[in-house]
């Protein structure tokens, strides 16, 4: 298993290695610079500052000293915000993305399998029903519908929640953005963990269980469920880069300072060293959680295994 | 709805005669309510992106300087006891002293002197106002000093209310019906060129060719991909045409992998031996045998598909970067909605509840269509 982990970590520097090149080349290639949304600058202070921050180098060689500096866990100064290192604009943006992630993600994991064993357990009943009702309204409407409404009805029409900023991570200031991000993750979950239900129920071992005389918790818990989340478990990989791309909107709906919304912003001002850093960030992300499914998949189905 | 009964009622149908696969699938759909009525919304939705421009009373890019955020409703625009205020406003910024302001129906009559010698053109200052047109002078005294002018009170309606530009919230919710089904499809058509032919020449090849186009999704797959079409849009500047392309590159590796796993399996068949034994050339086989056979699955997935790029298009346009001012889509106009929910709420509710409908019947119609094409699948 330990070899398992090792070769895949190492099989995901190619592809860490890839994103840092794409992205790289893609920022270079377009037009425009960090230093033209400002007022025209004087041709010498331009000279000095592309000199500063050797983007008068060939592409090639700022390409390698940047290559170079990412090594060595530098991600260099940011060009727009010229006081603060990329290392620092993460450090605030990245714990507020990753709480608001992973309570989704929590929220998603929970009240998914919930709704989804309910539904399959009463199946055809009005439980059922209004569980794939949810289902289907939560994998439809998309997040930036669903985050101004939310809004609109517990911040504006109920007065209960503020309805945006941050708060300093005050608990009410987070209610609504956790909703809006995880309700469709709730969703898809909820309708894989149904089926697959819906098939463990049905299958020998279930059957057998039942004929031994099983209390029914056991078979659901135990033998049903099991089985029954391999399907969910494999969504949590592109679940992990749907929270992180969901949260670009949601972070910027509510105002929250979060790595999505600092993107967006870097790749407005073509701050291209925050741009790195932000992409960076969410492909190692992304790598990780795909790695963690795949382990927690073979933790769950005793047929897969990894040499 | 069951199968059997559906069988029996089909072979009543048309006792004899054989059926076609599409033929069947039709007669499924038709047993499928909601697939149906998404067909119908659609086809609704359809008409209205294409003749509905051509319909709304107001152009989708007419700024009504007078009457912005005006809410929704059935009410006449101006209301009638606004419209002496109005015409006096009108009149004094013309710098001239309203004497009698009548308003007779749609007839606004206005009488008003100054100190200094009118112009005929005066007129134009009460065209110029949204209120007022067809201003014409009935009277001038011979001193110049005097005038009597009559307009036509312009009267609008704005069922979805106006934005903060003053512009006509339901001509642009049809203007942007019109673009995002447009993205849709193009972007759809895109992702289907791409996707088939990758697929199909990558399952037909096979070996080792094979392998390394399929590594190369699986990569692809491994990207944080929106990061990058949101890169694509922001530096390449906010074209509709890139959209079309940027959208369609994410998502034509689903269709890659499905048409793939189609391929392979074609591959082994009788008719594609037989092809291939005849001395038919590879290109040839893939276009007649190959890409024909995959047609079911393809189309299941494309439908399914429409909704998705719809809401990538809603998604960028939301953060600003899809389409561009005075033009709109659904995303632009949720986007600005939810700028002021606490004033303007009409404008978040309409436009979302567009999209939503749209996005509902097009799942609703590809889970249907998957239903009725592919019923082992189910």
């Amino acid at each position: 298993m330990i070899r398992y982990i090792l070769r895949r970590l190492l099989g995901a520097i190619p592809t860490l290695f890839l994103v840092v090149t794409v992205a790289f080349f893609l920022i270079r290639i377009a037009p425009g610079g960090p230093f033209d949304a400002e007022r025209a600058l004087e041709p010498t202070v331009l000279a000095n500052l592309n000199a500063y921050f050797h983007l008068d180098k060939p592409l090639y060689e700022q390409y390698f000293r940047y290559l170079g500096n990412l090594l060595q866990g530098d991600m260099g100064p940011s060009f727009f915000r010229r006081d603060f290192s990329v290392h620092e604009l993460l450090a605030d943006g990245l714990p507020v993305s990753m709480l608001l992630g992973s309570l989704a993600l929590l929220m998603a994991v929970v009240f998914g399998s919930i709704l989804g064993c309910i539904a399959a357990l009463r199946q055809n009943s009005w439980i059922d029903y209004t569980v794939i009702a949810i289902a289907t309204f939560g994998i439809t409407v998309p997040n930036f519908v669903v985050a101004p409404i939310l809004a609109l009805i517990f911040g504006v029409a109920l007065n209960l929640l503020p309805t945006g900023g941050w708060g300093g991570g005050h608990p009410a200031n987070l209610v609504m953005p956790v909703i809006a991000l995880g309700l469709p993750q709730v969703a898809v979950i909820a309708r894989l963990i149904r089926g697959a239900m819906i098939e463990a129920l049905r299958s020998d071992h279930v059957r057998t269980a039942r004929a031994y005389g099983l209390p029914t918790r056991m078979i659901v818990v135990t033998h049903s469920l099991r089985a029954a989340c391999l399907p969910a478990v494999s969504y949590l990989g592109p679940a992990a880069a749907g929270l992180l791309t969901g949260s670009i909107v949601i972070e910027q709906v509510f105002g929250l300072p979060g790595i999505g919304r600092e993107f967006v912003n870097a790749a407005l001002s073509r701050d291209y060293t925050l741009v790195m850093g932000t992409v960076i960030v969410i492909a190692v992300f992304v790598l990780i959680f795909n790695l963690i499914v795949d382990i927690l998949y073979a933790a769950l189905d005793p047929r897969v295994r990894y040499e | 709805m069951s199968d059997t009964q559906t069988d029996i009622q089909i072979d009543e149908l048309d006792l004899g005669t054989s059926r076609s696969l599409w033929a069947t699938a039709w007669l499924r759909l038709r047993k499928n309510k909601a697939a149906m009525a998404s067909l119908a919304i659609l086809i609704i939705y359809i008409l209205i992106g294409t003749f509905g421009p051509m319909l709304t009373t107001h152009d989708y890019d007419n700024s009504y300087r007078d009457f912005t955020r005006e809410p929704a409703s059935l009410q006449l625009y101006p209301p009638t006891e606004d419209i002496l205020p109005s015409a006096e406003r009108v009149i004094t910024r013309a710098r001239l002293q309203p004497q009698s302001v009548e308003l007779d129906g749609d007839i606004l009559t206005v009488t008003a002197t100054s100190s200094r010698e009118i112009d005929e053109r005066v007129t134009r200052y009460m065209d110029r106002s949204d209120l007022f047109a067809n201003t014409r002078v009935i009277e001038i005294s011979p001193d110049n000093l005097t005038v009597t002018m009559q307009s036509d009170v312009q009267r609008y309606r704005f069922i979805f209310g106006t934005d903060s530009n003053g512009r006509d919230q339901l001509a642009r919710i049809v203007i942007a019906i019109r673009i995002s089904l447009l993205i849709g499809a193009a972007a759809t058509a895109v992702a289907l060129l791409i996707g088939v032919l990758y697929g199909a020449i990558a399952g037909f090849i096979g070996g080792m060719v094979d392998s390394v186009m399929m590594r190369v999704v699986d990569i692809l797959y491994s990207l944080p991909f929106i990061f990058f079409v949101i890169l694509l849009v922001v530096f390449f500047g906010n074209n509709i045409f890139l959209m079309f392309i940027a959208v369609g590159a994410i998502e034509w590796l689903d269709m890659a992998r499905i048409v793939r796993g189609q391929t392979l399996s074609l591959r082994r068949r009788e008719f594609v031996s037989a092809a291939e034994a005849l001395g038919v050339k590879p290109v040839s086989i893939v276009k007649r045998h190959i890409i024909p056979n995959t047609l079911g699955p393809v189309i299941v997935y494309t439908t399914l598909m429409v909704p998705k790029v719809i809401l990538l298009e809603s998604f960028l346009s939301f953060l600003g970067l899809g389409v561009q001012n005075p033009l709109t889509s659904l995303g632009v106009l949720i986007s600005n909605g939810s700028r002021d929910i606490q004033g303007t709420p009409y404008l978040l509710i309409y436009p979302s509840l567009a999209l939503t409908i749209l996005l509902f019947a097009l799942n609703f119609l590809g889970d249907g269509l998957r239903d009725a094409l592919d019923p082992k699948d189910r």
